[in-house]
């Protein structure tokens, strides 16, 4: 799918989140000085941040609710990404996990 | 080769094997760009201003599904929020270093180059984190994490090594991109990298019921307005986390 925005929300985008990152990439090295790290209970909430993100980024991509239980598992993404959950699991290697994702995607689709 | 200083020599040699893994995601990054309708010039300029990839491909997913621009920055705001762990824990490491060295550590600052950098300062306090070098190295060997211009060296060794190779692969996606018939359906390899990345921080039971609760809010509201199925997951999911968290320690 290909966006409808312009250049200038485009960009707006890029630099607001480039500065962002940075302010967040730079926070406690510039605070060093003045304070001690995070405090605790902000730090395990900050633990859980990468799986609970990547998994609301991820599931809605190969979940596709349908009408009954079987129709929403018979569903080449859900298949294909059950395969390339599979493959990340036992060799934690993104090259091998798209290869199996999109492999598993292709044959699926040549089959159903 | 040999004029180049011994501690970034052995911080750019110790992040060579993570930079084969670098490559792929590179490249999807760069082809994701192009695939949503980025220019060339902002696929690259996504890459070299946010240099942060699981956020570069958010932002082009969801520009590509245009979004809303506040679901958009938010929700790559939220998936670097992880960084300022890591800005906390390598501060003390870069307490000496002049602002200047000190912004610049700041921005080349990765999952990758915090991992390897806290692996060596602490000296074996993280060695899983990081694979091992051989003693033998003798650039490894003449390293001295107490000295601040070698801690400086090492970091900035692994972290411009990360960068190089994050840019160069983000070039090639840009320009492979393009030649990729839509029908190939290569957009899927977008949750493909997502899901490399979220498998294998699954590694205890809070983390589980996190990326559980994360995923199951975010099928559910997917037909939300403002993607707010995608921001209502992330907050669910980690508030699950530190609830189960409290259970398992209480």
């Amino acid at each position: 799918m290909t966006t409808t925005y312009g250049p200038l929300a485009v960009w707006a985008v890029v630099l607001l989140v480039g500065l962002l990152t940075f302010c967040i990439r730079y926070s406690f090295i510039y605070l060093f000085d003045r304070i001690d790290g995070v405090p605790p209970r902000a730090e395990s909430a900050l633990r859980y941040v990468p799986a609970a993100v990547l998994a609301a980024l991820v599931a809605p991509a190969v979940v596709d609710p349908g009408p009954t239980v079987a129709a929403t598992l018979v569903d080449d993404r859900l298949a294909a990404g059950a395969v390339a959950a599979a493959v990340a699991w036992y060799t934690e290697d993104v090259l091998a996990t798209i290869g199996a994702g999109m492999m598993a995607l292709w044959t699926m689709g040549a089959v159903l | 080769m040999s004029r180049l200083p011994a501690p970034l020599l052995a911080g750019a040699r110790a992040s060579v094997p993570l930079l084969l893994g670098l490559v792929p995601f590179g490249l999807v990054a760069g082809v994701a760009a192009v695939d949503a309708g980025l220019s060339p010039l902002q696929a690259i300029g996504l890459s070299v201003v946010v240099f942060a990839g699981a956020s570069q491909l958010a932002v082009v997913d969801l520009l590509g599904r245009d979004a809303p621009l506040v679901v958009v920055v938010l929700t790559a705001t939220i998936i670097n929020l992880r960084m300022s762990m890591y800005s906390a824990s390598i501060a003390p490491y870069f307490a000496g270093f002049r602002r200047r060295w000190r912004g610049l550590c700041a921005y080349l600052l990765t999952d990758m180059s915090y991992a390897l950098a806290i692996a060596t300062f602490t000296d074996g306090g993280g060695a899983d984190a990081a694979p091992d070098t051989p003693d033998s190295d003798p650039a490894r060997a003449r390293l001295d994490p107490a000295e601040p211009t070698h801690r400086r060296g090492y970091y900035l060794g692994t972290a411009v090594a990360i960068w190089a190779v994050w840019q160069v692969a983000t070039v090639a996606g840009v320009v492979v991109g393009a030649r990729i018939p839509d029908r190939w359906g290569v957009g899927f390899a977008v949750p493909l990298v997502f899901l490399a990345l979220l498998v294998p921080d699954l590694t205890d039971r809070p983390r589980v019921i996190a990326a559980l609760v994360g995923g199951g809010v975010a099928v559910v509201g997917s037909g939300w307005p403002l993607n707010l199925g995608l921001i209502g997951g992330a907050l669910a999911g980690v508030a699950a986390g530190v609830a189960a968290d409290r259970r398992a320690t209480a």
